[in-house]
């Protein structure tokens, strides 16, 4: 069987695939990435938004020309219960020029296509419709990977898996910690077709600017996850992800919280007119930062999703770490190549510049965030609902006197909240969500 | 053209699942990449897999107690491995499965 052999070969074009590729083909490296999809992002699926520090630094003013959507100058986070909602909303001059906080709305099929290009422009190789089913080790070395083409293997000093959520072949070489139904949250998203004028009149938004809302508690039903909505150009995207632990253990479909979410009636009035034109699923990682693997091994290392580097709190951030990710496994091999060692210890440089990086610095702070939601309810499920209601019931209307709607509140807050247990919790909330 | 506002005030109405399953293409393999240990899921009181799955890919033989596998409507987010291990999911043939035009 004939080998084809490069320096670098990559599994995945996604984010930090094609960040290493990048890197790595403008330092002079020969890099392959293998795609199973028809092009780079033909299965590459995000939330929607971009945060785009590292990008910026690869491809400086990127948004002159990268296929990006809206950057996002307003964010909102929102609390529902049944009927009503609370919000806390920003909105900011300051990200309406650039940068643009490094945050932008976009659809992965057309910017992960753009962004692959850059990296071929610079020399990388990308393979498309093949997938690599198996890794090659030389003794506990990987040396390479097997796709599923006839003669389909490539040898290479070193293999990056970029592979995904669905980290398939790290978790078989034993490279990260299993799946689980509790580090891995499902979300699906739709996209619904509106024109420009009718996203920035609803939105309150001009020109390119965009929106980016988050919605907690009763919008996922207490469940440990969110939904959201993003505007893109001419489309705005909606979706709920939560962690399958939750979906299983209260045995709800994930399009079926989907349905819910849109028919709120906070929710309902946004999506009007919009017509669905995608429906579409993945997995997003939230391995705490307590698990990790070392993500590099003899001749391997991890990059993006597959490696577990999702910001799981409130900030939800992944593009960014899965880019760095990228550079940093690309800086690693290249210091590797000048000492010709390209063992463990070679590629160990990986692991200490993610670890020096704001990357690790955030995974460490929010190591137990998802493990905090799960072990107390409340701040999913009963704060949230109990917040809003609050909120709305101080300010109902019925000629009451305020005296005694704020008794019979205060009230309502001793009947249903455990004081202690609330400091204690929000104390550890204090060190491990904010 | 100019736009009608108010074609944009008529209520968003949420597809079946068939209708959602349609605007994403798909190009069908002949052998499927997911395989389902049956006796497992005979044992799996919830049938978490029928729930699980956001393309409804699982079906329940409600005569034989066995789990249908409409692979091709797979979107392949490999959530219903990660839900029960007695489902084993591959990534499909390279060129094969599903192509977002969004993502």
């Amino acid at each position: 069987m004939s080998s084809d052999r490069f320096e670098v070969v990559i599994v995945g074009a996604g984010l930090a695939g094609v960040a290493a590729a990048l890197t790595l083909a403008r330092a002079g490296v020969e890099v392959l990435v293998i795609e199973r999809g028809d092009f780079p992002g033909a299965k590459n699926l995000f939330g929607g938004i971009l945060y785009s520090g590292v990008l910026a630094e690869l491809v400086p003013d990127f948004w002159e020309e990268a296929p990006v959507e809206r950057h996002i100058v307003n964010r909102r986070w929102v609390m529902l219960n049944e009927d009503s909602q609370v919000a806390l909303d920003l909105k900011s001059a300051r990200f309406d020029a650039p940068p643009y906080n490094n945050t932008f709305t976009a659809l992965r099929s057309k910017f992960d296509r753009w962004f692959a290009a850059q990296a071929e422009q610079a020399g990388a190789l990308i393979i498309n419709e093949t997938t690599v089913e198996d890794l090659i080790f030389d003794g506990d070395r990987v040396a390479g990977v097997r796709t599923g083409r006839d003669d389909g293997d490539v040898l290479a000093d070193c293999v990056i898996l970029a592979e995904g959520a669905n980290a398939l072949l790290s978790e078989a070489a034993g490279l990260r910690q299993p799946m689980s139904p509790t580090n891995r949250v499902n979300a699906v998203k739709e996209v619904l077709a509106l024109p420009p004028e009718i996203i920035e009149d609803r939105f309150h938004l001009e020109g390119n600017q965009g929106a980016a809302i988050e919605y907690f508690g009763g919008a996922v039903k207490g469940m440990v996850g969110s939904a959201f909505i993003y505007t893109n150009r001419d489309s705005i995207s909606v979706g709920v992800g939560c962690l399958i632990d939750d979906y299983l253990r209260t045995k709800t479909a994930p399009y079926e919280l989907l349905d819910d979410f849109k028919a709120h009636p906070a929710v309902a009035p946004l999506l009007r007119g919009g017509e669905t034109v995608e429906y579409a699923t993945k997995m997003i990682p939230e391995d705490s930062y307590n698990d990790l693997s070392d993500l590099y091994a003899a001749g391997v290392m991890l990059v993006g999703d597959c490696a577990g580097l999702v910001n799981p709190s409130i900030h939800h951030e992944g593009t960014n770490l899965a880019m760095a990710s990228g550079v940093f496994a690309a800086e690693a091999f290249l210091e590797a190549r000048e000492k010709g060692d390209f063992s463990a210890a070679g590629l160990a440089s990986y692991r200490r510049r993610l670890d020096a990086s704001w990357v690790m610095k955030d995974l460490a702070h929010y190591r137990n965030a998802v493990h905090f939601l799960r072990s107390n309810r409340e701040f999913v499920d009963d704060y949230p609902r109990l917040v809003v209601e609050l909120i709305r019931d101080y300010f109902t209307i019925d000629d009451t006197p305020k005296a005694d709607v704020r008794r019979r509140l205060i009230r309502k807050v001793r009947d249903e909240v455990a004081f202690f247990r609330l400091v204690r919790q929000l104390w550890q909330a204090r060190k491990t969500l904010v | 053209m100019a736009i009608d506002v108010k074609d944009y005030l008529k209520p968003h109405v949420s597809l079946s699942m068939a209708e959602r399953l349609n605007l994403v293409r798909r190009r069908f393999a002949d052998e499927s990449h997911i395989v389902v240990d049956q006796e497992a899921f005979k044992k799996d009181a919830d049938h978490a897999v029928l729930f699980i799955c956001p393309a409804q890919v699982f079906k329940l033989n409600e005569k034989a107690g066995t789990c249908i596998i409409n692979f091709e409507d797979c979107l392949e987010c490999g959530s219903c491995q990660v839900a029960r291990r007695y489902t084993t999911w591959r990534n499909p043939k390279g060129g094969y499965g599903v192509t977002y035009r969004f993502g």
